[in-house]
């Protein structure tokens, strides 16, 4: 019987620290055991468990894409016990990583569409995991019209700053980064809250374009009449939850909403399933 | 069907056999209440009991138990990795389960033992696992476990079932791992050809017995959204102090923690029961609380056992009517009560503005 609470051993391969505020790091890994990484098969969207071994697990979306190969990454925020001590941890360390777990972005419904991105603070990684996924050049005729709305306090505060800028070069891909506030005069980008850039920008509602909405809940509270206005149905607008979790495969009974468990039938949903169940995230 | 008939006094002596092949739990009785333990060598479980205290649940599924060690010392070779924790799935029975305890393995089940995951721990537990029932002549009060999916006389998860009859039991075999269990007892004496008439007599007496009951039938049809909203989960929380006595005595709560924990330069990951009464349970690592009150968190029990599993697996409510809950709780809640609210709920007869 396949055991799913053991982790794979991994390596820490390199830690960046993603943000000014160095609450941000992003942790790449490489398997122990060759053929872990292809058991580790996983999709945009996912996320795993990384195992802290002394300190306990942590479930932490998945930042690389499918379309990487070698390694994982995941961007951490330093929050309480077992983030804090990732951040403390060196190239070289040992430690484990379980999964992947969860479902994924649905790839199957938006293949073909026009996918809208709206990303806020540091809930941005799976969302660079679908990017990155998207913009492969064995995947970028699957999707029509790609645009990205990604907004944090301050410049100093985005995610993965030399990609971002990478893709406002390219013209397969249609960027609107934001910051709240800036005193930088070469800032190029838009400045305001992610919620009125959307308003701006994000394309009119169809029934083949799609958002996949991740934030802070007052990002999501404030976004979602914007996408209302907009004429966006609630089964075209896709959330990710991030429920308190433990086990990760639906059986440790913290996670749920409802009948679903956000570790097991999420973490993604369309607003439509979420309207049907408690809102208890 | 098999009946084995046992004299009593041949009841020791095939206990002390089995015990030579199997690892024995049964109700022992302590200060005020009984509860199942392991039994040592040429110790007999005490059958002169109603219902423990705390549910079986623990044969199968400990309270506290290693998953995984590990070693911190990097010196070793394979320090910061897991390994297995040494587990021993070697026969065991438990003896005198009641009935409505052995259906709880089979509701449990459906929660560790699933198409996609498979836990280990739980599935392997139960499948070393003999359950020998013991049915109840004597139902209490707060017993409900006919209109619960179960019965006094209920044989479903049960490998053998014993009916006291005086000064023998009948022993009704129910699957061939139960008559493997009779066999090293030395039980081997067939019945006369009345005792079925007879233990079906007496489960329909005790059957008759039972006197609380709850209606389940219309829960399934109930909007979960209008069930949550309900304005009658204020008065059913009031007085609940979130002690989480209900879920840990329950033998169809399953919810566990997982943490690790060091001593010197090892050390082991332990999962441990937990309960869905107390704020931790759902905390976030920033203060969001998403059951951060007691009414969201008792709301959370009784819509998990009677709506939300329901919904799930269709195949009943999550509990077996044991009454353990009802029996323990400081504050009397009562989850035949709250069933019967939920399963006649109305929301266009309340008067009272949803909240
Ligand atoms: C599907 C999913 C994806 C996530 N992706 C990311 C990500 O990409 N980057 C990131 O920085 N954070 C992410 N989080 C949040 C992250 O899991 C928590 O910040 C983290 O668990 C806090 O753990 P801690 O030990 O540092 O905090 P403590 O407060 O000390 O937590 C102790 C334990 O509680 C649990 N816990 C606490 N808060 C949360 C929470 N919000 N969600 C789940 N479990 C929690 C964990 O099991 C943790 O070990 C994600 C959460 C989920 C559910
Ligand atoms: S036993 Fe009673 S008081 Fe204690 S948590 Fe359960 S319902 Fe609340
Ligand atoms: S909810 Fe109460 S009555 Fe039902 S199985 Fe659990 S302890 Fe027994
Ligand atoms: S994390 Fe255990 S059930 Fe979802």
């Amino acid at each position: 019987m396949l055991n799913p609470y053991m982790p794979y051993p991994v390596c820490i391969d390199e830690i960046i620290t993603e943000t000014e505020d160095r609450n941000l790091k992003t942790f790449k890994f490489v398997f122990l055991n060759p053929g872990d990484e292809d058991k580790f098969s996983y999709r945009a969207g996912q996320f795993a468990e990384l195992s802290v071994t002394g300190k306990g697990e942590i479930p932490i979306g998945i930042a690389s894409s499918p379309t990487e190969k070698g390694f994982v990454k995941f961007t951490v925020n330093k929050v309480g016990l077992v983030s804090s001590y990732l951040h403390s941890m060196k190239v070289g360390d040992i430690m484990g990583i379980r999964g992947p777990l969860g479902n994924s972005y649905p790839w199957d419904t938006l293949e073909g569409k026009n996918v809208v991105i709206i990303g806020g603070g540091f809930a941005f990684t799976t969302l660079r995991s679908s990017i990155i996924f998207m913009l492969d050049p064995a995947n970028r005729k699957k999707f029509k019209n790609i645009n990205v709305i990604y907004g944090a306090r301050t410049p100093g505060m985005l995610l993965y700053r030399d990609e971002l800028a990478a893709w406002e070069k390219r013209d397969d891909i249609n960027m609107h980064i934001t910051v709240d506030a800036v005193n930088d005069p070469d800032w190029k980008y838009n400045v305001g809250f992610v919620p009125a850039i959307t308003e701006k920008k994000a394309p009119n509602a169809d029934a083949d374009t799609y958002a996949i909405i991740c934030g802070p809940p007052v990002m999501i509270k404030f976004t979602q009449p914007v996408l209302d206005k907009l004429g966006y149905g609630h089964d075209h607008i896709i959330m990710s939850l991030e429920n308190r979790m433990k086990c990760g495969i639906g059986m440790c009974g913290r996670c749920n909403i409802g009948k679903e468990f956000v570790c097991k039938d999420g973490p993604v949903f369309t607003l439509a399933q979420l309207n049907a169940t408690p809102r208890e995230y | 069907m098999k009946v084995i008939k046992i004299d009593k006094n041949d009841w020791a002596g095939g206990i002390g056999k089995i015990q030579s092949s199997y690892r024995l739990y049964g109700p022992v009785k302590g200060d005020a209440f009984h509860d199942f333990k392991a039994l040592e060598k040429g110790e007999l479980p005490d059958l002169n009991f109603f219902n423990t205290r705390v549910s079986p649940k623990s044969v199968v599924y400990p309270q506290s138990e290693v998953m995984f060690e590990y070693s911190l010392d990097e010196k070793d070779a394979e320090h910061h990795i897991l390994k297995d924790a040494a587990k021993d799935y070697s026969p065991k029975a438990v003896l005198g389960i009641r009935p409505c305890d052995a259906a709880s393995f089979l509701l449990v089940k459906r929660n560790f033992d699933t198409p996609e995951y498979k836990d280990p721990y739980w599935i392997r537990s139960y499948e070393a696992t003999t359950f020998v029932g013991y049915a109840c002549n004597n139902p209490c009060s707060t017993c409900f476990c006919t209109t619960a999916g179960s019965g006094p006389f209920n044989e479903e998860g049960l490998d053998v079932l014993l009916v006291d009859e005086g000064d023998c039991y009948y022993a009704k075999v129910i699957t061939s791992k139960g008559e493997n269990l009779l066999n090293a007892a030395g039980w081997k004496t067939e019945a006369d050809g009345g005792a079925p008439d007879k233990i079906a007599a007496l489960g329909k007496e005790a059957g008759s017995k039972i006197g609380s009951s709850v209606a389940t039938d219309q829960l399934k049809d109930k909007k979960t959204t209008e069930l949550y909203e309900a304005p009658f989960w204020e008065d059913v929380s009031f007085a609940c102090i979130n002690c989480g006595t209900c879920t840990y005595l329950c033998p169809t709560c399953w919810c566990f923690d997982i943490q690790d924990e060091n001593s010197g330069c090892s050390g082991v990951r332990m999962r441990n029961w937990d309960s869905c009464m107390f704020p931790l349970f759902t905390i976030h690592g920033t203060g969001h609380n998403p059951r951060g009150t007691k009414l969201q968190r008792v709301r959370q029990r009784f819509m998990h056992k009677l709506k939300y599993y329901v919904d799930k697996y269709d195949n009943g409510i999550q509990c077996v009517g044991c009454g353990r809950c009802i029996r323990s709780c400081p504050v009397n809640i009562d989850i035949r009560r709250v069933c019967d609210m939920m399963n006649s709920y109305d929301p266009k007869a309340c008067a009272c503005p949803a909240k």
